[in-house]
């Protein structure tokens, strides 16, 4: 429905409701100026925390991994790493390297499902997907191919492709053999060519003119482009320790949102994800990846969160890299895992998902029953900082119809991926009298 | 339009439950397929059940090959809870997902993931040979494991149906 505002014009964009996750969005104007912007996106993990009071230390990485459909490995190695650390136990050695492999898996899986199915028709002018399959199959079938090779590795370490059931407290219920990852170095070689095919693809969109002096978060760790824990840093000064996190990160209620919204301090808006990553660990970057971030026009730091797709591909590029190095490198383990005894006590653990960093917090008594469980997801962690950009995006281009205007800003909302399901589709603009 | 992809099947027939069980009756499609895993004959390899989220690519996964698909699928129509509804989706149709009634378009928490699995299935040659929705209406789709009583009665239905449908 459509009515024309002498003076004002709201735009409200209910989403199509699915599962992983539901978002609205509302945008007020008067007089040309906007006065109001609320992003609503529904967010699984409030209630996971209540659901996982109770339960055994052992069960998080299993439960956790419900939260998402499509990145259910950072639930479950930040919910890992969080239990270990309050047992004291570290998992180290080919362990965690298969812990980084299975990661690689969820990133491709994760960022090309985004870049091909969800951005790139954003870029292109095209209403969906399909509409982007009926004029660059090619392209669609690049994706799909990258996609499944992303599958099949979280498939062979996770035990299954959707939800793994391979991952448990202290590695995993089995260890691969180094033949069964063997297999994967052919499609994992192809899908570095088809990376990088990407990386060229998405360099050639046109991106809106747009950059802000964002407050970038994410972890940094002693040699590696950031996924499992390190220091949680920032472009202005932050460097702390993943258990101090909550000292520094406050979630708030607000109440156009049953999410949280997350600031540092008081009130100082962040963001996580790939650009964040990228900003603060572009010098871990594989070789290749470095070189297609060169020559896609990437300089050391990108303030532009459209571009925020080239930075997705050159990570997609550096995980099947990454993927490929572990595979070569990979001693089978002694055990699948190494025993960890409750203990009472607290532990946090970060990871680095798909759409940004993932913090979890357990607190289990010497039974190891769950007493208290925190899950910030980087979605609440990007609210503030979506509504901040849509509110500029909009002040920008209020000429534009209300048509165009919607675009622009599910575009802008797509730029941070905030879940499969959220990011994709929004239905039915209305325009009221004010 | 540019050409559609041409689609090759075999015998095999796959049912796919589509949903999240920890929506309530969203996860109507799971706990159906489980119901029909544990009635399957033994030794019967011409029947695959799988249990999905509802990410179009993943569909195309499944299905793709299938000569009969079975998506079962919540929605959220209006209808009684626990009413069922079948619809063939016409493959020949140049828009196959938008003969998709609320069912399971509108309707389910998620299944846009379906229409859109159709119509990207139909572009790159990745549709079953013939496809059948079913869609379970719930009642609640609030947060947590578990069904409504009505649409628990409603998965006892739609099994017996699906084994009539699979087996008869």
């Amino acid at each position: 429905m459509t009515h024309r505002a002498p003076a004002g014009r709201t735009l409200r964009v209910e989403a199509l409701a699915r599962v992983e996750g539901e978002g609205a969005m509302h945008i007020e104007t008067r007089d040309g100026e906007v006065v109001d912007v609320q992003l609503r996106i529904y967010e699984p993990p409030r209630f996971f925390e209540a659901f996982l009071r109770g339960r055994s230390f052992t069960e998080p990485p299993d439960l956790t991994a419900r939260i998402c459909g499509i990145c259910p490995v950072a639930y479950q190695l930040s919910a890992c790493r969080a239990i270990e650390d309050a047992c004291g136990v570290t998992v180290d050695g080919p362990l965690e390297a298969l812990r980084r492999l299975i990661y690689c898996g969820e990133w491709i899986e994760s960022h090309t499902l985004h870049v091909y199915l969800l951005h790139a028709p954003d870029f292109l002018g095209a209403r969906s997907a399909i509409e982007l399959a009926e004029r660059d199959r090619p392209a669609v079938e690049r994706g799909l191919r990258l996609k499944k090779a992303g599958n099949e590795l979280i498939e062979l370490v996770g035990g299954r492709a959707i939800h793994p059931v391979n991952v448990k407290v202290g590695g995993f219920y089995r260890a691969p053999t180094r033949r069964e990852l063997a297999a994967l170095v052919d499609p994992m070689a192809r899908a570095r060519d088809d990376a990088l095919e990407t990386v060229r693809w998405v360099a050639g969109f046109e991106f809106p003119d747009y950059e802000h002096d964002y407050t970038f978060v994410a972890l940094r760790e002693p040699q590696h482009y950031p996924v499992l824990g390190g220091r949680v840093v920032s472009n202005r000064g932050l460097d702390i320790d993943e258990a101090a996190f909550l000292d520094h990160v406050v979630e708030e209620h607000v109440a156009h949102s049953t999410a949280l919204h997350a600031h540092l301090g008081d009130d100082e808006d962040y963001l996580v994800g790939p650009l964040a990553r990228y900003n603060l660990n572009s010098d871990r970057l594989a070789p290749l990846a470095v070189e297609a971030a060169r020559e896609a026009g990437l300089d050391a730091v990108c303030r532009n969160p459209y571009r925020s797709i080239v930075v997705r591909a050159v990570e997609v590029l550096h995980a099947c890299e990454t993927a490929l190095s572990l595979i070569a490198d990979y001693e089978e383990p002694d055990r699948p895992s190494v025993d960890v005894e409750p203990a009472a006590g607290v532990g946090h653990g970060c990871t680095e998902a798909p759409r940004g960093l993932l913090y979890h917090r357990y607190e289990i008594d010497d039974a190891g029953t769950i007493l208290d469980a925190r899950i910030v997801p980087p979605t609440s962690q990007n609210q503030p900082t979506i509504e901040h950009d849509l509110w500029h995006v909009v002040e920008a281009n209020l000429d534009l119809d209300d048509a165009a205007l919607t675009a622009l800003c599910e575009q802008t909302i797509r730029n941070y991926d905030p879940c499969i399901s959220c990011s994709a589709h929004f239905l039915d603009l209305t325009r009221t009298d004010r | 339009m540019s050409a559609v992809g041409a689609t090759s099947t075999t015998g095999r027939t796959v049912v796919i439950g589509v949903g999240n069980p920890f929506r309530r009756d969203d996860g109507v499609g799971d706990v159906t397929v489980q119901r029909v895993r544990n009635l399957l004959p033994r030794g019967d390899r011409r029947v695959v059940v799988t249990s999905l989220d509802g990410e179009p690519t993943r569909l195309l996964d499944a299905w793709g090959g299938a000569g009969l698909a079975i998506v079962i699928d919540a929605m959220r129509s209006g209808a009684a809870p626990g009413s069922i509804e079948r619809i063939e989706v016409d493959l020949d149709s140049p828009h196959p997902g938008v003969a998709l009634p609320a069912a399971a378009s509108a309707g389910s928490t998620h299944s846009a993931g379906v229409g859109e699995a159709i119509g990207l299935g139909r572009v790159l040659g990745r549709l079953p040979g013939r496809l059948v929705v079913y869609g379970l209406e719930g009642a609640d789709f609030g947060e947590g494991p578990g069904l409504s009583p009505e649409a628990s009665c409603g998965v006892e239905v739609l099994t017996a149906r699906l084994c009539e449908e699979l087996w008869c």
